[in-house]
């Protein structure tokens, strides 16, 4: 019974939570169960809210007995980033300088999601303030893969894909600011999807670079996927940058994609994502995903999208600039970590010294280029032309989406390393995001879905798929068709 | 540590230097709501209980900007003259400093809403002198700070301080002007003068409470030197704390004759900010900074741009009030007013408070007796501003009414007005509490006046001979026993029909 619970969709589980066949409690216990069982191992967990989550179950439990129309996902347990704000339960963003912090307010996110009946497990571990892409940047220790525990799950949101992975939950929220949803999707075999910017508030969300953040569902299958981005995406008036538009009908398209019908879809191959630097067995299973498309009727052809070749470095200059300057709020002289106030040093000393102990290395790193890069004298080459590179960009993207509907590539061009193999070479690690990078510069919507396993490692491998802005429904169509023609990979043995 | 300052003589100074002033005023807007927020905006209140998640800065709290904040701006613009921009932006300045909950300031940088303006001064001799606006942008105010202990009460030397977010996220707006060079030994007073008619100015929009003394309104004054002899401009100093009008002439004049002697003793004025005390009427320089201040300004990504609409802007010009010059220039007329006259009203900050007195119900005549006589005596004795007196325009014309009823003698109105400066509530009230009546019983004025005549025989005397003139004495008598509430010509009156 427990071992079908953790393995059923957030669908089937919402189904029978609903039909009465399962109640929302046994779900969320057996769950509980399961992070208890494998995370000592696994370390995708910062927190679990035991309480919280059971309380909330058995609301929902009550709402279903009382007959009540409930949410579509109400009862169904999730993982939440540890980037998204909570009212009163801990909040770090994997870092020690909000250690044992107790936010005030729910995030935009958060209240939806309550206000869902979903049931929020805990918070999941990722990169210090989503700086990284293999989770080693948490100021808690690193996530391990669940497909092979001595490997990165990916990052930033490595904690929400690996509770995935191990079955500890069957929907996570991640976010994704250079491919901190799609990448660990793609190492650990799992669905994450970043919306159109602007379309789920950020309001909550502890900011890394703000014009780029954007948080987005994760699940095991696409339904699911598209479920729960119907539950956090909509307009927020808390959010000036939050788009007032309808949501995207993205489980309606994830349903018809489920018919395995894509004939007429024009589908580009974006020719900068391959060649050097990419991992065969990630390429033969692109091409293998081509071919399944191809077989689905989709018209596929290659499309040059130049400008994203500078893509990586025009990110590292425009993320590390906002992130120089969301990240002085930190200063411990309202909330966190406060280190050296004892009566003889100046405020400066406090903030000086709370910062020095309460930041990692990457998050300095990021604040020195940031910082540097805003400088006056040096705005110009760096945030300025960062900044037209990105134009440049989002030129490339309508001109693609002129001849097609949506564009694909590999999502990462390889699978999971070994924890410890980047992390003294930071522009190895940053290649991680070669892929996801331009849809963030962009603002479009991407996700990754599992293309199965690398044959050279047995490791999974992620398919990206990219729509214009407002048309995730598009991407969520084709990853469903896909979905239904590659079928099942296996899973992490834990 | 002010005695140690070198002053040069004021009139050496302006005869070797041309002073070069730019004035950059901050104002508070009164809005409900804060600048990014939806916390009230209020002054003073228990410290740190109107904040909330975005103006406490808290992880994950995003801005959203105050609408009619925006508004408030283009009508600050437009009524200075300005162009409104059709696309702007809020840019981020960034700087550490506790107050400030984001350790940025979002503020507007090379993008500002309104530019291009100016604002035409009068000075106390009539002189206009026209202002040029370089901006006028939004930006939301910080916290306060409370330094607790060391002498001075700012930070150097302090022992501990304390924070107030209250104030955190206020509206601003900031007017900057262009260099007003060319004001010779008039600067420090160019300088008064332009702060209060921006004061009058913002008054008429009723965009702020314009307090200088509460920091809704705050000027920093920028003086440099220009040395006649090259007329090379020279370095700048910014003094701020300048918290009246009084002091911003003061401040001026006092930056003025010390860099002249600092120039003048071989030295170099050092670009810096300083601090205006006001009990000394000095200036020091601010925190000593070892590296000079790079804010790395960039537009905020929590917010999206502004582009007020043409349409827009246009029905926010067909909200403008008459503005200051144009009311003061449309009464002078209508109450056929001098020059000469006008400015003394207007110097006296005496002439809105008559203008208000008359849309109250007095005549202008009446209304401006009142306020520049008796009230301006009264204001003058409590070393206060008029417009700090504690009477309004309408209580001063309830007076006039009853004066003009002959409920009140002229006595008895200024004992009422009294009454009120003192508290006591309205005319009405005073008159009331005080028993402040007009004896018009004409049977106790004759009994009154036979008590009069009776301890005077003499002068009643006089009066039966015919000496009309000697009953002055009897009617002062009656007065006096009456209190003052008395109508003196019906007391003449009584007297003589006594006597006849």
């Amino acid at each position: 019974m427990t071992n079908d619970l953790i393995h059923a969709t957030a669908a089937e589980l919402a189904a029978k939570i609903h039909s009465g066949e399962v109640s929302s409690v046994e779900v969320t216990q057996a769950h509980l169960d399961r992070i208890a069982a494998t995370d000592e191992r696994v370390n995708a967990f910062l927190h679990v809210d035991t309480e919280g989550a059971l309380a909330q179950a058995r609301k929902v439990d009550e709402d279903v007995k009382a007959g009540k129309q409930v949410g579509p996902l109400a009862g169904v347990p999730l993982a939440l980033k540890d980037v998204m704000t909570t009212e009163g339960v801990p909040t770090t963003v994997g870092s020690k300088i909000l250690e044992g912090w107790l936010p005030p307010y729910d995030a935009t996110v958060t209240r939806k999601l309550k206000e869902a009946g979903v049931v929020i497990l805990g918070k999941t571990n990722m990169d210090e303030f989503a700086m990284g892409s293999s989770t080693e940047n948490s100021a808690y220790g690193p996530t391990h893969n669940p497909w092979d525990l001595d490997r990165i799950p990916g990052g930033s949101g490595g904690g929400s894909s690996a509770a995935l992975a191990a079955h500890q939950a069957p929907l996570a929220i991640g976010t994704d600011t250079g491919g901190s949803i799609r990448q660990p999707g793609a190492v650990t075999g799992t669905v994450g999807v970043k919306p159109t910017y602007g379309g789920v508030s950020r309001y909550g969300l502890v900011a890394f670079s703000s014009s780029l953040d954007q948080a987005g569902p994760c699940a095991r299958t696409v339904l699911d996927a598209a479920l729960l981005h119907e539950i956090i995406a909509g307009y927020d008036h808390m959010d000036s940058t939050s788009i007032n538009a309808p949501v995207p009908p993205v489980v309606a398209a994830a349903r018809e994609g489920l018919s395995g019908d894509l004939s007429g879809l024009r589908i580009g191959v974006v020719t900068q994502f391959s060649g050097e630097g990419y991992q065969q067995g990630v390429l033969r299973s692109f091409e293998a995903a081509v071919s399944q498309l191809k077989e689905l009727g989709a018209e596929i052809a290659d499309v040059s999208c130049p400008s994203f070749d500078y893509a990586l470095p025009a990110y590292y200059l425009i993320a590390p600039s906002e992130c120089s300057s969301n990240l002085a709020r930190f200063d411990a002289m309202r909330y966190g970590l406060r280190v050296g106030d004892d009566g003889t040093r100046s405020t400066e000393e406090v903030m000086s010294l709370t910062r020095e102990a309460g930041f990692g290395p990457e998050v300095k790193r990021r604040i020195m280029i940031g910082t540097y890069a805003l400088s006056s004298g040096y705005y110009d080459a760096y945030y300025g032309s960062a900044q037209k590179v990105r134009t440049l960009i989002t030129q490339d993207f309508a001109k693609a989406f002129e001849n097609f509907d949506v564009l694909i590539s590999p999502t990462t061009p390889t699978t999971a390393f070994k924890i410890g193999e980047r992390a003294n070479d930071p522009m190895a690690m940053y290649k991680a995001d070669l892929c996801t990078i331009p849809a963030n510069l962009a603002g479009t919507p991407a996700m990754s879905v599992p293309s199965g396993l690398s044959d050279e490692d047995g490791l999974p491998v992620g398919l990206q798929i990219m729509a214009p802005a407002l048309q995730d429904h598009r991407m969520y169509r084709v990853a469903a068709a896909y979905e239904a023609a590659r079928g099942a990979f296996g899973g992490p043995s834990l | 540590m002010t005695s140690l300052v070198e002053l040069m003589d004021y009139d050496e100074v302006v005869e070797k230097y041309d002073p070069v002033l730019g004035l950059e005023v901050h104002v508070e807007l009164h809005t409900n709501t804060k600048m990014f927020c939806g916390c009230a905006n209020v002054f003073g209140g228990e410290p740190n209980t109107n904040t909330c998640p975005t103006c406490l800065g808290l992880p994950g709290s995003l801005p959203v900007v105050n609408g009619k904040a925006v508004e408030s701006a283009i009508r600050i613009g437009l009524a200075l003259n300005c162009e409104i921009a059709d696309w702007c932006r809020f840019a981020r300045k960034n700087y550490f400093y506790p107050d400030m909950p984001k350790n940025f300031q979002t503020s507007q940088y090379d993008e500002p809403i309104a530019f291009n303006g100016w604002l035409d001064v009068t000075l106390d001799d009539g002189e206009v002198i026209r202002v040029e606006i370089e901006r006028a942008h939004m930006e939301e105010d910080t916290g306060k700070s409370l330094h607790v202990g060391g002498a001075t009460g700012r930070i150097h030397g302090a022992e501990h301080s304390l924070l107030d977010y209250n104030r955190a996220g206020v509206p601003l707006i900031e007017i900057v002007t262009k260099m007003i060079p060319g004001t010779g030994k008039r600067a420090p007073e160019v300088a008064r003068a332009y702060v209060t008619a921006l004061r009058d100015l913002l008054k008429a929009l009723d965009v702020s409470d314009v307090r200088m003394d509460q920091g809704s309104l705050r000027c920093d004054a920028n003086v440099s030197l220009s040395p006649k002899t090259t007329g090379e401009l020279g370095t700048r100093t910014e003094t701020k704390n300048v918290n009246s009008l009084r002091s911003v002439e003061r401040a001026v004049r006092f930056e003025m004759t010390r860099q002249a002697a600092v120039l003048e003793s071989g030295g170099s004025v050092t670009q810096e900010t300083r601090h205006f005390d006001e009990s000394s009427g000095s200036t020091s320089p601010g925190r000593k900074k070892e590296t000079a201040e790079d804010y790395r300004y960039f537009p905020e990504p929590d917010l999206v741009p502004i582009a007020p609409s043409r349409e827009w802007v246009e029905e926010l010009r067909g909200t403008l009030p008459e503005l200051p010059w144009e009311r003061r220039a449309r009464i002078q007329k209508e109450w056929n007013l001098t020059d000469e006259v006008l400015r003394d009203l207007v110097n006296a900050n005496a002439l809105d408070l008559i203008i208000a007195t008359v849309e109250a119900g007095a005549k202008p005549d009446e209304a401006r007796s009142w306020w520049v006589s008796y009230l301006a005596q009264q204001a003058n004795a409590k070393g206060i501003e008029l417009t700090d007196l504690a009477i309004t325009p309408a209580q001063v014309a309830r007076v006039v009414e009853l004066v003009n009823s002959g409920a009140l003698t002229n006595k008895l109105a200024r004992e009422a007005v009294n009454g009120v400066l003192e508290g006591e509530g309205s005319p009405d009230d005073v008159v009331e509490k005080r028993g402040l009546k007009v004896v018009s019983d004409d049977s106790a004025l004759e009994k009154a006046v036979d008590e009069a005549l009776a301890a005077q025989p003499d002068v009643a005397q006089k009066i039966r001979d015919g000496k009309i003139q000697a009953a002055g004495a009897i009617v002062g008598a009656v007065m006096k026993a009456t209190k003052g509430q008395a109508d003196a010509a019906r007391v003449r009156e009584i007297v003589v029909a006594r006597c006849s």
